[in-house]
């Protein structure tokens, strides 16, 4: 029989976890319930869902904002300064399964799947998100694009659990963007996630460009070559093309039963197109 | 046609629906719900590969067996078949046998917990001799692998209106339109997984399912099992949703549990989980439909000659008909002289294809209502007045030679369409979300018509029987075998019932279908149920009705003083004369002479079995004669947009105006029309059941995806109500034609939004890519 473990506090949390390293993580259940039938069943579970240290929006030290790994998708929905700060995020937030599953969903839970298909994952690479994570022994953060190590593995350490992620304190002045392109309107699995953020000089230049794209590749990435041809430009049309152009060298999509290589191309493309686009 | 009084009228109501609160509270019993003390648990074991001969069934030595029975071809007390059409199909295969595809059912594991007959089922390992194996088509034509005699055509089926040359004929016109149309697959989606649960009792064994069609089991199990008609009990629980997954797939399952139930003489339950039902149980015939059209320069319809191919899978089970029905309907609501229709179901190594509402009708609808909008535009007329203009009408002749002769709606719908058009129309739905792109918008059309009940000398061949009875418990019960499936069905019968034998509806009690308790009425099927038993329904009520109250009259003559305890079981309802109460018998409603003759004389009950109206006829042999008692007619009408980055395509208006001859229950027959609606836009634009080797490559309600409440518009349905005589208050079928137009008027709508043809479905965001990619449409994803 599995073993559940539903630690009451942050300590024991982290205490069963140095404990049973090889006890599978549920931080909300939308994901690992699903085939959970198929799989074999795990050694045991540590759920970490409603853990009060693990829940809430809070400001840090530096002034970003601080958003509890066990944060359901619903409470960060409900939050004003996650809504005015961080619009990338609300949106994907909204587009999350559907109100059932926001109810339960959890952004560390997502973090922790590291899926390609994360749907508030290409954000954090566009808001230049950092995760905290915590261990008995301390605590660590990292930037999101090193954390996210590949097709559905991340940094986190056997006896470390994801606690919190960080955004820039200022943040909120950045130009934001979201669009999911799934299967259907909602409930949908995503077949390409785009998120965006820039900052503008006084004379409109481009000073800082950030292109994220989830189901395009084994992990969500940063569109490095697409954001080296935005940055430092004016955004016009024909600063769109080139940026469509360049992002399709970052991305590597492929055949599956949700969509095409092809197809997944094709969209990336304009997705970036149309932002820059919307910057004109 | 009896129109009863008006205090009792439930007819053209929408009252509660008597199942709903049962529904709405949980109290209703599916069939894994059901308590069954001291039952195991059943899990299949299939084929891992499409094609090949079994040798043998090996079980993992190093697992323990000990609270493990497995059942297989062996345990079959009789013959090892699944009773359908064509004795083709086993209920396991034998070792020897031939594996027809990758989810042929090998074995039965049966232990005493779900989770221990699963692990169990994983312990089972087959040695095949795998053979090549077909999977499509093109495939099955080229006959390389032989699957079903010499040319793997399981059935084939030709229309002929007359002895012209087609091909001359055409040649002979001012245009001629060609198309060929492919659809996909579809899964059924009911919210319920199909189950069985199995007991035998007294040497008989007795089925509890999910399905529709109860005496559809029962046929398949007596042999099988080698019982008698009074040995083999088939009931239906309560179902979650069928939409023809249900009418022959449970046959199997049944089987399946039977057996199970035989060898460890124990209940045994069979419940699929949602992966193994989309994977293994029965979709709509993926189909390619080669359509010539001819017509002259002013419009007038000339000739149609149209090929139909259906992939009927690895068995040939309802095929047949299907192909049926797709050829009858392949030329449409329209006047067209010359006419030549093949179709051919061909085998393949895929799970077989089977009832899908529409059964058949959509496919070729898409197919013909694609080359109406080509034509229309080829002869430079409007879509609707090119229809219009070619339109069968009361007193016109159908390609199979049939007169049509009362309840055409054809110009009805039309017209309701057109009128809905000139109202306002309501606020389309916005896209939700940041960075949207620029639109492209177009404006679709279907006009259609759907034969209702059993195709050709089916209703004379069934002979559907119902039975009212009157309750010794008091009030009354309506007997038949045709199930409610969510569709209504118990409702409708009780509106029935009440009305002609003039009592309050709560006083009518519908008998579980079970083929111990009710006559056979045939299947739940064909947009039947209402149109044909329920006819039977209400002349079996009215009989009754009449029955009693002629003894009413001669008891009450002969024993005048009615008893105080009748008196006071009058329903709670104001007081008032039943119907068609002679003068001089007293104020005895029907309850209270039901009462009456149960404590003076005995039980009494009416049967009625289906007539077919004078002069329905038809030879099977030419395929000629009357394809159908009466049609519903539709026209539907599609205004979309299309995201021109991601191609995804909002549906901002669907208006659906629907033939019904006479809605029993309004609210129940929208509700129909709204889900085949929504479900026919599923088929267009979402729904994809993709195959490899044979095997459903996206087996789970994530990946096969239906849509939401978020992607339906909000549908405008209109009622159009031309009476059936022969349906009970004019009623005729209504569940499946809502199924056939919409995907049609889909398509018609993006090829003028995208400027491409779009003649194949699903329409997926990647399928327009592709063909936006191909056909042109080069501004497409440029910058704007």
């Amino acid at each position: 029989m599995t073993e559940w473990i539903r630690p009451p506090s942050l300590d024991e949390a982290l205490a069963a976890r140095r404990e049973h390293p090889d006890f599978m993580l549920l931080a909300g259940g939308t994901d690992l319930m699903v085939g959970a039938i198929a799989r074999p069943a795990p050694v045991g579970v540590i759920d970490l869902f409603g853990l009060p240290e693990l829940s809430g929006v809070s400001r840090d030290p530096a002034g970003g904002l601080r958003l509890g790994a066990g944060t359901t998708f619903a409470a960060l929905l409900t939050d004003d300064a996650v809504r005015t700060e961080l619009p990338a995020l609300w949106a994907a937030a909204r587009e999350v399964g559907a109100l059932q599953i926001q109810a339960r969903a959890t952004l560390g839970g997502n973090i922790g799947t590291s899926s390609p298909v994360g749907d508030s994952l290409p954000v954090l690479l566009a808001l230049d998100a950092e995760v905290e994570v915590a261990s008995s022994r301390g605590t660590r953060r990292l930037a999101y694009d090193e954390f996210c190590t590949g097709y559905r593995t991340h940094a986190l350490g056997g006896d470390e659990l994801i606690v919190a992620v960080h955004f820039p304190a200022d943040i909120g002045r950045r130009v934001q963007a979201w669009r999911k392109v799934g299967t259907r309107r909602a409930q949908s699995i995503s077949k390409v996630m785009f998120a965006a953020s820039v900052e503008r000089g006084a004379d409109g230049t481009v000073t800082l460009a950030r292109l994220a794209f989830g189901a395009v590749r084994e992990q969500p990435i940063r569109a490095l070559a697409g954001e080296q041809c935005l940055a430092g430009e004016t955004p016009d049309a024909a600063l769109a093309e080139a940026v469509a152009a360049a992002v399709l060298t970052d991305i590597a999509p492929i055949d599956d039963v949700r969509s095409t290589a092809d197809y997944r191309r094709t969209v990336a493309g304009r997705l970036a197109r149309r932002f820059v686009l919307s910057l004109a | 046609m009896t129109e009863s009084n008006g205090s009792q009228r439930s007819v053209g109501d929408s009252p509660p629906r008597v199942d709903g609160t049962g529904k709405v509270t949980g109290a209703a019993l599916y069939v894994d719900d059901l308590p069954v003390p001291g039952a195991w648990h059943g899990r299949t074991v299939r084929s891992t590969v499409p094609h090949g001969i079994l040798r043998a069934i090996r079980l993992d030595a190093d697992f323990d067996w000990s609270q493990v029975v497995v059942v297989t071809a062996e345990d079959i007390p009789g013959r090892n078949l699944i009773t359908l059409i064509v004795d083709d199909q086993p209920a396991l295969v034998p070792l020897g046998g031939t594996i027809r595809h990758v989810e042929e059912a090998v074995a039965v594991v049966v232990a005493p917990t779900r989770a221990a007959a699963l692990e169990a089922s994983r312990h089972v390992t087959l040695e095949v001799d795998a053979l090549p194996s077909i999977h499509d088509l093109d495939a099955a034509l080229a006959a390389a692998v032989r699957l079903h005699g010499d040319d793997n055509v399981q059935k084939r089926l030709e229309i002929h209106r007359d002895d012209a040359d087609i091909d001359a004929v055409l040649a002979a016109c001012d245009h001629v339109v060609e198309g060929v149309y492919t659809t996909g697959a579809q899964e059924q989606m009911y919210i319920e997984t199909q189950g069985m649960v199995a007991r035998w009792e007294d040497g008989r064994c007795h089925v509890v399912g999910s399905l529709q069609c109860p005496y559809y089991v029962h046929t398949a199990l007596k042999p099988l099992l080698a019982l008698g008609d009074d040995e083999v009990i088939v009931g239906q629980a309560v179902t979650g949703g069928g939409f023809g997954g249900k009418e022959e797939y449970p046959s199997m399952l049944a089987a399946h549990a039977a057996l199970a139930s035989l060898k460890t003489g124990r209940p045994v339950k069979l419940i699929y989980d949602r992966g193994e039902d989309i994977a293994v149980t029965t979709k709509r015939h993926p189909a390619r439909v080669r359509h010539r059209l001819g017509l002259r320069a002013d419009g007038t319809l000339v000739a149609a000659d149209v090929d139909v191919l259906i992939d009927g899978g690895a068995y040939v089970t309802l095929s047949p008909v299907v192909l049926s029905r797709a050829i009858l309907h392949a030329t449409g609501p329209y006047r067209i002289p010359h006419v030549r229709v093949v179709g051919r179901s061909m085998a393949t190594n895929t799970p077989p294809h089977g009832a899908f509402r529409g059964f058949g009708a959509p496919q070729t609808t898409f197919a013909y209502e694609r080359q109406m909008a080509k034509a229309a535009v080829r002869v430079g007329m409007d879509p609707i007045a090119f229809r219009r203009h070619n339109l069968l009408r009361d007193g016109d002749t159908t390609a199979t030679g049939q007169v049509l002769s009362g309840s055409v709606g054809s110009d009805a719908v039309v017209d309701a369409l057109e009128q809905a058009l000139e109202a306002e129309p309501p606020t389309p739905a916005t896209r939700f979300g940041t960075l949207s792109a620029p639109v492209r918008r177009g404006r679709g059309l279907a006009v259609c018509f759907h034969g209702a009940g059993f195709t050709g000398s089916g209703e004379a061949r069934l002979m559907g029987r119902a039975t009212v009875a009157a309750l010794p418990t008091g009030g009354f019960e309506v007997r038949s075998s045709s199930t409610d499936i969510g569709q209504g069905a118990l409702t409708i019968f009780t509106q029935i019932a009440a009305q002609a034998l003039g009592v309050d509806p709560v006083h009518v009690h519908i008998a579980q279908a079970s083929t111990d308790r009710v006559p056979d009425s045939g299947p739940t099927v064909a947009s039947r149920t209402c149109m044909v038993v329920g006819r039977v329904v209400e002349q079996a009520a009215t009989a009754l009705r009449e029955r009693l109250e002629t003894w009413g009259r001669s008891a009450s003559s002969a024993a005048p003083a009615a008893s105080t305890a009748s008196t006071a079981s009058a329903p709670p309802t104001a007081p008032t004369p039943a119907p068609g109460t002679a003068a001089g018998a007293g104020a005895h409603d029907v309850l209270a002479l039901a009462r009456r003759h149960l404590d003076q004389v005995g039980e009494v009950a009416e049967t009625r079995t289906y007539e077919p109206p004078a002069g329905v006829a038809w030879d099977d042999d030419t395929y000629t004669g009357s394809a159908y008692p009466v049609f519903g007619w539709a026209a539907c009408l599609v205004d979309l947009a299309v995201d021109e980055d991601s191609l995804e395509v909002t549906v901002e208006r669907c208006l659906h105006a629907i033939d019904v001859g006479r809605a029993i229950h309004p609210r129940i027959v929208k509700g129909q029309i709204e889900g085949g609606t929504l479900q026919a836009l599923g088929w267009a634009l979402w729904e994809s059941v993709p195959y490899a080797d044979g095997r459903v490559a996206n087996p789970s309600m994530t990946d096969c995806i239906i849509p939401t409440s978020s992607d339906a518009p909000e549908l405008e349905t209109i009622l159009v109500e031309v009476p059936y005589a022969y349906g009970p208050h004019g009623a005729k079928g209504v569940g499946e034609i809502p199924m056939d137009g919409p995907a049609a008027a889909v398509a018609s709508a993006l090829e003028q939004a995208l400027g491409v043809a779009c003649d194949e479905l699903p329409l997926l965001p990647e399928v327009l890519q592709r063909l936006v990619a191909q056909g042109g449409a080069a501004s497409i994803g440029a910058s704007s």
